[in-house]
């Protein structure tokens, strides 16, 4: 199939040759590391706070676990929002990062976005997998020097002891066809698990983002997972309460999955899918183009409801997508009618004044 | 002599880019060092996740001073010229300038300039931020508050801090002062991100390289991995297992770790039902651990091996317990797609599984997957003969070869595709040279890998690489320069390879234009080379009308390479050249090309009628070895020309006086060329 042929002999330049005889007199022998050799914890490095009653810790209950996040990034200066109220597929899709990231102005914000993949749905039988799942978002624009301290003391925070854990920056450039944009920055892994997101945004709606933003995703499910030493996402506790009191994250969310999963995969209506589709599309450009001020466009009054056809349009693609009605031909120019009315929407946003064009 | 000590920290770079940066940054600042006349003793990169470094030893203090001479214009010369040799030579006055004479030129101006080399670290402050500035990063990025600005500076990841010294080993160095975008060098650096605290002063190389190993850095590369790849052994073999060694995944993983500790950990034996491949994959990708092999068996232990960056407090228990988490999900996972095959594959008639490849573009020009498996599939069935295989057989497992790409095991890990194959023929009990031909018909996947030798195989693997050729020739999709996205190279030398190594007679014309045929000819010229064979032999082969069959064209230039190796040869190949060259200069003049048409009255020396009896008696012959592709006997055949020739060119005058005569002689000489011509085009011979 077209893969890239493999350059077997690249990774071999990683052997570094002397340049000379003469260094190897620089070097000087070091013993090996002593690998039993323990470190000796300063201090206990979770900084759960001890004032919380046992049904409010992190690490005892999911929304325990989103309100240290709250108030770890309250503290830190970000507004904390509340979702957006349409159906996305990640955080980003949230005007408060998309949107926000485009601009010279600076913006920190932080939320939960409970988010669709419809495609990802297992009917309720896959312990990792959902087709509805929460992600928390942290959008910092310009991107703080110390932004990786900043997402390590909140892994602190919600009970990792980084002097107990193994967490790893792994390389993994962000990339959203749809939203035409993309960063650099890495997955964050805990012990071998994917925990978060780290991106340094470079592009959005096709625009240079000027100053930078940085974004962290947190799968919450994820997290809480493992830190309350749970198996199955169904096994979650959600309000840290035990016996009677115990709501567990299965009891919330369970029959939500297998309704979705029936809904997503078998029973979706594409005929009004596809009719959605074509009526989001066509009702953006419309907006986009009422939006402009005058014949001069250098001025948007709506940007922000053009995108929220956007982000339908997005949504009822990936029902679609679901529900395997659209080719793999089709599916390209899918995403690029979604991209460009994303560009379109990120065009309009710089002509508003929370995009950086000031009202005269 | 003094040293360099430079560090780039910043945050976590990608662990594929690590030794290529390094590697650059060393000959990005060396060359430019030398090429200020500052040469040094050796030089050593350094990288970790977190740290890109040079040690530069031996480096004189200041650039070496340098006297260069200016001519300038004669005494008297107009004003105008004067002024612009006083600016060209940084003067103020022409009388800082010396007058010389010359008995031609008379008086003439030459300015004597003296400059002072400068001091390294000055030189070194200069180069440095340059250096930095358009560093070959295969991807870079902005950050920051800074990152408005559009000369902002890129990094592969945020930048922090900068460490350069510079000094004597005796003396306490100096900071090598200098700022980019905002960010000034130093004399300190960080340890181990959760191991350390704050922030450590260096000296020097040796300074900086064991305070950071007491920080819990060890800042070579190849020693990480060493320290990796030593500790793993030892932990399988205190199990009694052995590693199954990744070069590959070492590297990587040497590149995610400042501290490697190893660790081992276990799953589920249950586990162990799915292919050793695909759990081999599943940890491999998704987990960067390695996998373990009970010697016994032969077959994977239920362990794995991780490597942490951290020595943990508890020992690495809590690390171990996570990674195990992990393992045991996506081994879940990987079982899951194991079985939904295993049953899918049961209840789904092959046709059926395949019609869903009508859904899959191969390629916008090229129609569908089902389109692709169907051609490949008939043109399998046309190769079997060839390569001894059964036409039905080879056409049914050409159908069966792609179909495990719509496989769930397949859809996760790809590497494994055409493996899952084998194992799911197998487990339909279908002939075992169908699994076989779906594992092997890949292969061989470049010059080292393996080519397949079962009949069924050879001609799926042949029609899979045809199909793909002959397709991007049609639609002038071929590589160019360095550009080859389809891996076209490699599918070509694939078939060049298993025409040769399975010793088949395939005409190639058969099935490739002439331009396609040209690009066999080019990956066979490079595949002989590396076998040692040489390339001239290949191209007088090759400009043969009607070189279409590798093997023979391969057994022609084995016999002429040893054919040129004797006397006979050496000396033959002389005389044609000889006859060659002179036809090619008397051509010319005539305006025409002889061929033929001696006539044997104009025959008058004896030399010339020998010459021309041989030729006349071994043509026949010649023709006959060569059409029973007895490529020595041919040799030898041509052999016994060697000595008319020579004969011939000594005692004979081509261009005679009389026209006539000259002509015949030209004549004999193209009966020369046209004998050689049957065996191979001497005149693309080297020497």
């Amino acid at each position: 199939m077209g893969r890239a042929p493999q350059d077997d002999g690249a990774q071999d330049a990683a052997h570094l040759p002397w340049c000379h005889a003469g260094i190897a007199t620089l070097i000087p022998a070091l013993p090996r590391p002593r690998l039993r050799r323990l470190f000796q914890p300063t201090a206990g490095l979770s900084m759960i706070d001890p004032a919380l009653p046992p049904h409010m810790r992190p690490d005892k209950s999911f929304q325990g676990l989103i309100l240290a996040l709250h108030a770890f990034w309250a503290d830190k200066g970000c507004v904390v929002l509340q979702p957006y109220d349409m159906e996305v597929g990640a955080g980003t899709f949230h005007p408060a990062t998309t949107l926000r990231a485009l601009g010279p102005l600076p913006w920190k914000a932080a939320y939960v976005q409970p988010s669709r993949r419809p495609k990802d749905g297992r009917y309720g039988k896959n312990p990792n997998r959902l087709q509805h799942y929460y992600q928390y978002q942290v959008i910092l624009k310009p991107s703080p020097a110390d932004l990786q301290d900043l997402y390590l003391a909140s892994l602190s925070a919600i009970g990792i002891d980084l002097k107990l854990h193994d967490v790893r920056f792994v390389e993994d450039d962000w990339e959203s066809p749809t939203l035409g944009a993309w960063g650099l920055g890495w997955e964050c892994w805990c012990d071998g698990m994917e925990v978060s997101q780290f991106t340094y945004f470079q592009q959005v709606a096709g625009f240079e983002c000027a100053p930078v933003a940085g974004e962290l995703t947190y799968g919450l499910e994820r997290l809480a997972m493992y830190v309350q030493g749970v198996e199955n996402v169904y096994d979650l506790n959600f309000n840290g309460r035990e016996g009677d009191e115990k709501v567990t994250y299965g009891d919330v969310f369970l029959q939500a999955e297998e309704e979705y999963s029936r809904h997503n995969f078998e029973h979706a209506d594409t005929d009004m899918l596809f009719e959605q589709f074509r009526m989001a599309e066509s009702a953006a450009a419309k907006y986009l183009e009422a939006g402009w001020e005058d014949g001069s466009k250098s001025r948007h009054l709506m940007a922000q409801p053009a995108y929220d056809q956007c982000i339908k349009a997005s949504h009822v693609f990936n029902l679609l997508d679901a529900r395997g009605v659209i080719s793999v031909t089709e599916r390209q120019s899918y995403i690029l009618r979604v991209r460009e009315l994303a560009k379109a929407c990120g065009a309009a946003w710089l002509a508003t004044a929370a995009g950086g064009t000031p009202a005269v | 002599m003094p040293d360099l000590l430079l560090e780039l920290f910043c945050e976590e770079i990608p662990a594929r880019m690590q030794a290529g940066a390094a590697e650059s940054l060393r000959k990005l600042v060396t060359d430019a060092l030398v090429e200020r006349g500052l040469v040094y003793e050796g030089a050593k990169a350094f990288v970790t996740p977190r740290r890109l470094a040079l040690a530069v030893h031996g480096l004189p203090a200041q650039q070496p001073d340098t006297h260069e001479e200016r001519k300038g214009p004669r005494v008297g010369a107009p004003q105008g010229a004067i002024d612009g040799f006083l600016k060209a030579a940084g003067l103020t006055s022409i009388d800082q300038a010396s007058i010389e004479s010359d008995p031609k030129k008379g008086e003439f101006y030459v300015a004597r300039l003296h400059k002072h080399g400068r001091p390294t670290p000055d030189v070194v402050a200069e180069i440095v931020p340059a250096v930095i500035r358009a560093f070959p990063w295969p991807k870079s990025m902005r950050w920051g508050k800074g990152s408005t600005s559009p000369n902002a500076l890129r990094w592969v990841r945020p930048l922090q801090s900068i460490l350069c010294t510079f000094g004597p080993e005796t003396e306490e160095p100096e900071v090598v002062a200098f700022e980019v975008d905002g960010l000034r060098s130093g004399d300190t650096t960080r340890g181990h991100r959760f191991l350390s605290d704050g922030t450590i002063r260096v000296r020097r190389l040796e300074d900086w390289m064991a305070k950071l190993e007491a920080a819990f850095v060890v800042v070579d590369r190849e020693r990480r991995k060493d320290i990796i790849l030593n500790d793993a052994k030892d932990l399988a073999l205190a199990q009694g297992l052995e590693l199954v060694e990744d070069a590959g995944l070492l590297d990587e993983i040497s590149g995610l770790v400042e501290w490697p500790v190893v660790l081992m950990g276990s799953f589920d034996p249950a586990f162990l039902d799915v292919p050793d491949e695909v759990v081999r994959a599943t940890i491999r990708a998704n987990q960067k651990c390695f996998v373990l092999k009970d010697p016994a068996t032969g077959r994977l232990a239920n362990r794995f091996i991780l490597v942490s960056n951290l020595a943990a407090s508890d020992g690495g228990a809590a690390i171990i317990a996570g990674n195990e988490r992990v393992i045991r999900a996506r081994l879940s996972d990987a079982k899951f797609f194991w079985e939904t095959d295993k049953k899918t594959n049961a209840s789904v008639s092959l046709e059926d599984r395949l019609a869903k490849f009508g859904n899959v573009t191969f390629h916008e020009k090229l129609g569908s997957q089902l389109e692709r498996i169907r051609r490949i599939a008939a043109l399998a069935k046309t190769l079997a003969p060839l390569a001894g295989a059964d036409p039905e057989l080879a056409e049914q497992a050409a159908l069966y070869a792609k179909s495990d790409l719509r496989t769930e095991v397949v859809g996760e890990f790809p590497e494994v595709q055409g493996l899952m194959g084998r194992y799911y023929a197998d487990l339909e009990k279908l002939d075992p040279a169908i699994g076989l031909a779906a594992e092997e018909h890949y292969k061989p996947q470049g010059p080292t890998d393996r080519v397949p030798t079962a009949p069924v195989s050879v001609a799926v693997a042949l029609a899979d690489k045809l199909d793909t050729l002959t397709g991007f020739w049609a639609i002038d999709e071929k590589p160019t320069g360095s550009k080859d996205p389809y891996a076209l190279r490699r599918a070509a030398l694939g078939v060049v390879r298993i025409i040769l190594e399975n010793g088949l007679t395939v005409k190639l014309g058969d099935f490739a234009e002439p331009d396609l045929l040209s690009f066999f000819a080019d990956r066979l010229k490079v595949h002989l080379r590396e076998a040692g064979a040489r390339h001239d032999l290949v191209d007088a082969v090759f400009a043969l009308p009607g070189q279409d069959d590798l093997l023979l064209v391969v057994k022609r230039v084995e016999a002429l390479g040893r054919f040129l190796a004797t006397e006979d040869g050496k000396n033959l190949l002389a005389g044609t050249k000889r006859a060659a060259n002179i036809l090619r200069i008397e051509e010319k003049k005539d305006g025409v090309a002889y061929a033929g048409g001696v006539d044997v009255v104009l025959l008058h020396e004896p030399e010339e009628r020998a010459l021309a009896d041989s030729i006349a008696a071994l043509g026949p012959q010649i023709e006959q070895a060569l059409v029973r592709e007895d490529f020595e006997a041919a040799m030898a055949l041509i052999a016994q020309l060697r000595a008319p020739v020579d004969a011939f060119f000594e005692k004979v005058t081509v261009n005679a006086e009389d026209p006539a005569l000259r002509v015949n002689r030209l004549r004999l000489l193209a009966d020369i060329r046209a004998a050689t011509r049957s065996i191979a085009d001497f005149e693309r011979i080297e020497g």
